[in-house]
Parts: structure tokens; C-alpha cells; sequence
């Protein structure tokens, strides 16, 4: 895979054009090895000491900068895991993207796997991205992306997180663990989007642990073809706190989600939400779009377009 | 403009809802329909549109036969139809809607001018999801800009009078007016509110699956006052009716 190639498969997951020409701190990966790398003042980005990954460490206060630590496969056979754990300073605001691009040919196979960890420091803020996407060939390959999120949040500390793979992926299986304190806040979106045989799980575990503690969880996710999807997620509240969580699938084909919502409320001030629905797309909604002359097929892609972003 | 011949339509269970009903659209008109509840008036609507199928009878577009074309081929003909119950999508905003309805990309400036017409802020709703977090009134007043997006040869607006407070009405008869006055599109719209009976150039009256009466504005209104306690009067409105 040329250079160019890369900087293609990176642009999909990080809008690395965009992130080159900002010269923010960011470290690129590639076929399990860290091929570049830039801190800034205020963003340290350190190999750890036994070479599983990296520590990100953001200065307390630190405002409006951005880190960038994409990931790509382009090898076959490559079995890539990492060990990133990030540390926001003290009142910090950034925006942290991450990601997994896998290009593979038919017949070949791949696999990465994430371990991120994140310590939001008191009253800090941060907008995670991380995007998932697989390209190359589409016959008999098996790209596997397997990540794993935990997250801990201190007082008055907000991450919100956006997550997305939105086809091209054949297996993933993600699970995202949170623990939240007094006055924090966690916002979790993902957008997921199965076709062909491939296969998804998610999975959530969230403890609210602090008064006035608050997460906000919404799933959007198409399984589209024979693809399969499973979502679990649990919401525990110990405290005076609020949970919502939001599990959207629409099935098209023969598309199967299985999805077990579970809530856990172990303070009477607690108070958790969940809504769910999965079904297909709606028939009068289909209909509206083709009043305004898109053929069937236009007006599917575009509900589920808008639906996943 | 828009010739119904003979058109029937019965439910899946055989109850007849038009029979063998004929009417003619002109160019540039605006025609309201009207007439009791259950009478026809938004099944004839549909299908005009495409989104039912007649059982008998033919429906010519500028003198071409558009019987077999489907709710694509029509809308592409130019017809129009701002639905009564208003669609919700998760995820597309009212910015996404008004584009699709438009057919390509609208400025900011055109989606505030179209919202405008409805009596919406742009600023508060262009980037609004289209979703059950929009009242009734909003998602009705987002349904007919949506239509208002278009680039239409023939609009129809079924009910846009429900849900939309007294001032967002004022702008609506504005719109529909304005409409009539480009001279681009004919409207139809099914009604029973006494000011959008009052700018109609023609009055059609449907009751019972037929055209019970049609004529000019000046013929009919004043023959819908011997109808006041019939359901053609909504709510309140009925009085005048």
C-alpha cells in the first residue's frame, strides 16, 4: 500500500489532511508499530515503558488543542493490540480522535484491538472521536476490530464520546465500561452499521457512582443483509443520579439486533431511562421521500444516512 | 392541467371511497376542496399523488396518461403533497428535509426564507432532527415548507391548517397567495377553514367518494353556510360554515 494509500485510509478514520495541517499532537500507527509521532506543550505522548502502547497526558487547563492517534492495518495477518491510556489534566477541554482503519485484500485477515483507557481529571472536559472502517476487497476477508473502552470520570468531568463503524468491518465485538463521580457527566454515541455476513456486539457497562452524576447513552445501528448485531448495555445508579439510555436499530434484508437493555437502580433517587426500538424503516417514511421524487432505493439510503450520523 | 376521469377507489375490504369521480384542475388555480369527514377528499388526494392506486378511471398530467406512474414518477412530474399526518425521521434534520424536498443544496438564506413562510425561526430549527421532539404544529408547519422546497407543477396541501396558531396562519394564506400569484404551480387544498376558502379562485365540494359541488369561490361559499351543522364545520370554525 503506497504512502498516498495511507494517508486515504487515515483521512477515513481522523481527517488526517485536516489534523497534518493543524500540527496538533498525534501519534500514527501502523501494522502494530508507531511509525510517527508529535507532542506539544500542553500534550505529552509517551511510549510506555514495556512498548504495549502509549500514555497520553494532557496538562491540567490545557484548552481548545486536539490529539490524534489513529491506527491502520494494511498487512494481512497482522494481530495488533495496544494499550493507550489517556489522562486529561485538571479543568483541561480537548478533543481526542482515535480510530482503526483496516485495508485488506480478499481471502486476507487482520485484526486490531484498542485498549483505551481514559482519567478525566476534575471538572475536565473532552470530546473523544473514534472512527472504524474497513476497505479492500470484500470476499472471504475477516477484518476484526475489537475494542475495548473504559472510562473514569471525576467530579464535574464531562467525556463525551462518538463512536462509529459504519461497514467494511466483518467482526467487532466492542465493549465500553464507565464509572462516573459527583457532577460528572458521560455522553455516548455510536453509529454502527453492519452489511453482508458481518457481525457486531457492544456492549456498555456504566456505574453511576456520585450525586448528580448523569450518562446519556444512544445507539443507533443498522444491520443490513445477513449481517447480525448484539447490544447489551447496563446502567447502575448508587447515587442521585440520571440515566438514559437509547437503543435505535432499523433491519433491512435479513438483517437480525438482538439487543438487552438493563437498568440498575440501587439509590431511590436514582432515576434511569431506557427507550428501545428496532424495526425497519418505516413504509410512510419511504413514501414521504418519494414525494419528493427519490426512488425507493434513494430514499432507504438517505433515512439510513441521517439515521446513523 | 390535471384531468380525473371516472376515478374509483375502495378499501382493501371492498368499502367504495371515490366513485366514478371526474374533475378537472386548471392551470394556475387555486382550487380548496372541502366537504364532510370521511367523504374522499384525502383519498382523492392520494391518489393524485400516486400513493394509492384507482381501481377504475385514468388521471392525465398536461394531457399524458400518468394512470400507471408511481409516487417517483409523479413527484418527478412535478406534483406535490404536503401529507396531513406529517412524517418523523430519526436523524435527518429539518435542514436534510427541506434539501430533499428542494432536490439539491439550499443556503442558509433559502431555508430561513422557507421557514419564514411557515412562521419558524431558522435559526432555532434548521438543524433540528425532523423527530417526536417537534410539536404537532412545528412538524406540520416543516411538512409544507418541505413542499414549498419544491419546484412544483401541482401542490397539494391536505389539512395545512391543523396545528398552526392564528399569527403562522397569516403567513401561510401569504404563501399559498404568493404561490398563486407566480403563476409556476395549481394548488389544490383540502380544507374546511373559512380564510383559505376565502383566497380560493374554486370551491369543489366532495361528499361521498363524488363532487357534490363545484363552481367559483363567489357560487359556493355562501352555499356552504346551509351546511354549518354538518361535519364540513370543524371545532370552532364550523360557525361560519
Amino acid at each position: 500500500m503506497s504512502e498516498n494509500e495511507n494517508d486515504k485510509l487515515l483521512d477515513l478514520i481522523a481527517n488526517w489532511n485536516e489534523i497534518k495541517a493543524s500540527s496538533c499532537a498525534h501519534n500514527i500507527r501502523q501494522n502494530g508499530r508507531s511509525v510517527e509521532r508529535m507532542s506539544t506543550e500542553n500534550i505529552q505522548i509517551i511510549p510506555k515503558e514495556d512498548g504495549s502502547g502509549l500514555d497520553i497526558r494532557i496538562a491540567a487547563g490545557t484548552k481548545g488543542e486536539k490529539v490524534a492517534i489513529p491506527a491502520c492495518v494494511t498487512a494481512a495477518n497482522i494481530d495488533d493490540l495496544v494499550y493507550n491510556d489517556f489522562y486529561v489534566g485538571e479543568g483541561a477541554d480537548v478533543t481526542i480522535i482515535a480510530g482503526c482503519g483496516i485495508h485488506v485484500h480478499n481471502g486476507e485477515e487482520a485484526r486490531h484491538s484498542g485498549i483505551h483507557r481514559f482519567f478525566m481529571g476534575r471538572d475536565s472536559k473532552a470530546v473523544y472521536l473514534e472512527k472504524h472502517v474497513g476497505t479492500g476487497g470484500r470476499r472471504d476477508t475477516k477484518r476484526v476490530i475489537d475494542p475495548v473502552t473504559e472510562v473514569y470520570l471525576e467530579e464535574g468531568s464531562c467525556l463525551e464520546m462518538d463512536t462509529s463503524q459504519i461497514g467494511g468491518v466483518d467482526s467487532t465485538k466492542r465493549i465500553t465500561k464507565g464509572s462516573v463521580k459527583a457532577g460528572a457527566k458521560l455522553i455516548i454515541k455510536e453509529h454502527l452499521l453492519t452489511e453482508g455476513e458481518e457481525r457486531a456486539s457492544t456492549s456498555f457497562q456504566v456505574t453511576l457512582d456520585g450525586d448528580g452524576s448523569a450518562v446519556d447513552l444512544v445507539s443507533r445501528s443498522v444491520a443490513k443483509d445477513h449481517s447480525y448485531q448484539e447490544y447489551r448495555s447496563e446502567i447502575v445508579g448508587n447515587a442521585v443520579c440520571t440515566g438514559h439510555s437509547e437503543c435505535d436499530a432499523i433491519i433491512t434484508g435479513s438483517g437480525r439486533v438482538n439487543a438487552s437493555p438493563a437498568l440498575y437502580a440501587a439509590n431511590e433517587d436514582a432515576s434511569l431511562i431506557h427507550e428501545a426500538a428496532i424495526g425497519k424503516i418505516a413504509g410512510e417514511q419511504i413514501m414521504k421521500l418519494r414525494t419528493f421524487g427519490l426512488t425507493e432505493e434513494e430514499a432507504e439510503q438517505k433515512i439510513i444516512e441521517g439515521f446513523l450520523r | 392541467m390535471l384531468t380525473l376521469n371516472h376515478i374509483n377507489w375502495s378499501t382493501p375490504e371492498g368499502v367504495p371511497i371515490l366513485r366514478d369521480l371526474s374533475l378537472e384542475i386548471g392551470d394556475n388555480a387555486l382550487t380548496v376542496i372541502t366537504g364532510p369527514n370521511g367523504g374522499g377528499k384525502t383519498t382523492l388526494a392520494k391518489v393524485i399523488v400516486g400513493l394509492l392506486r384507482p381501481s377504475g378511471g385514468s388521471i392525465l398530467l398536461d394531457g399524458e396518461d400518468i394512470t400507471e406512474l408511481d409516487v417517483t414518477g409523479r413527484a418527478r412530474k412535478g406534483i406535490s403533497y404536503a401529507f396531513q399526518q406529517p412524517v418523523r425521521f430519526k436523524g435527518l434534520t429539518v435542514h436534510d428535509l427541506l434539501e430533499l424536498g428542494s432536490g439539491g443544496t439550499l443556503s442558509d438564506t433559502q431555508v430561513c426564507a422557507l421557514l419564514s413562510k411557515v412562521g419558524l425561526c431558522a435559526r432555532d430549527y434548521k438543524d433540528r432532527e425532523v423527530n417526536a421532539s417537534l410539536s404537532g404544529g412545528e412538524i406540520k408547519r416543516i411538512e409544507i415548507a418541505s413542499v414549498l422546497a419544491r419546484d412544483s407543477r401541482l401542490v397539494i396541501f391536505d389539512e395545512p391548517e391543523a396545528g398552526i396558531d392564528l399569527w403562522s396562519f397569516s403567513g401561510l394564506i401569504q404563501a399559498f397567495e404568493e404561490m398563486k400569484n407566480s403563476h409556476k404551480a395549481s394548488q389544490i387544498i383540502i380544507s374546511h377553514q373559512e380564510r383559505i376558502l376565502e383566497v380560493a379562485d374554486r370551491i369543489v365540494v366532495v361528499e361521498n367518494g363524488k363532487v357534490a359541488r363545484d363552481g367559483s369561490r363567489e357560487e359556493i361559499l355562501p352555499t356552504l353556510t346551509s351546511v354549518a351543522a354538518c361535519p364540513i364545520g370543524r371545532d370552532n370554525l364550523g360557525e361560519r360554515l
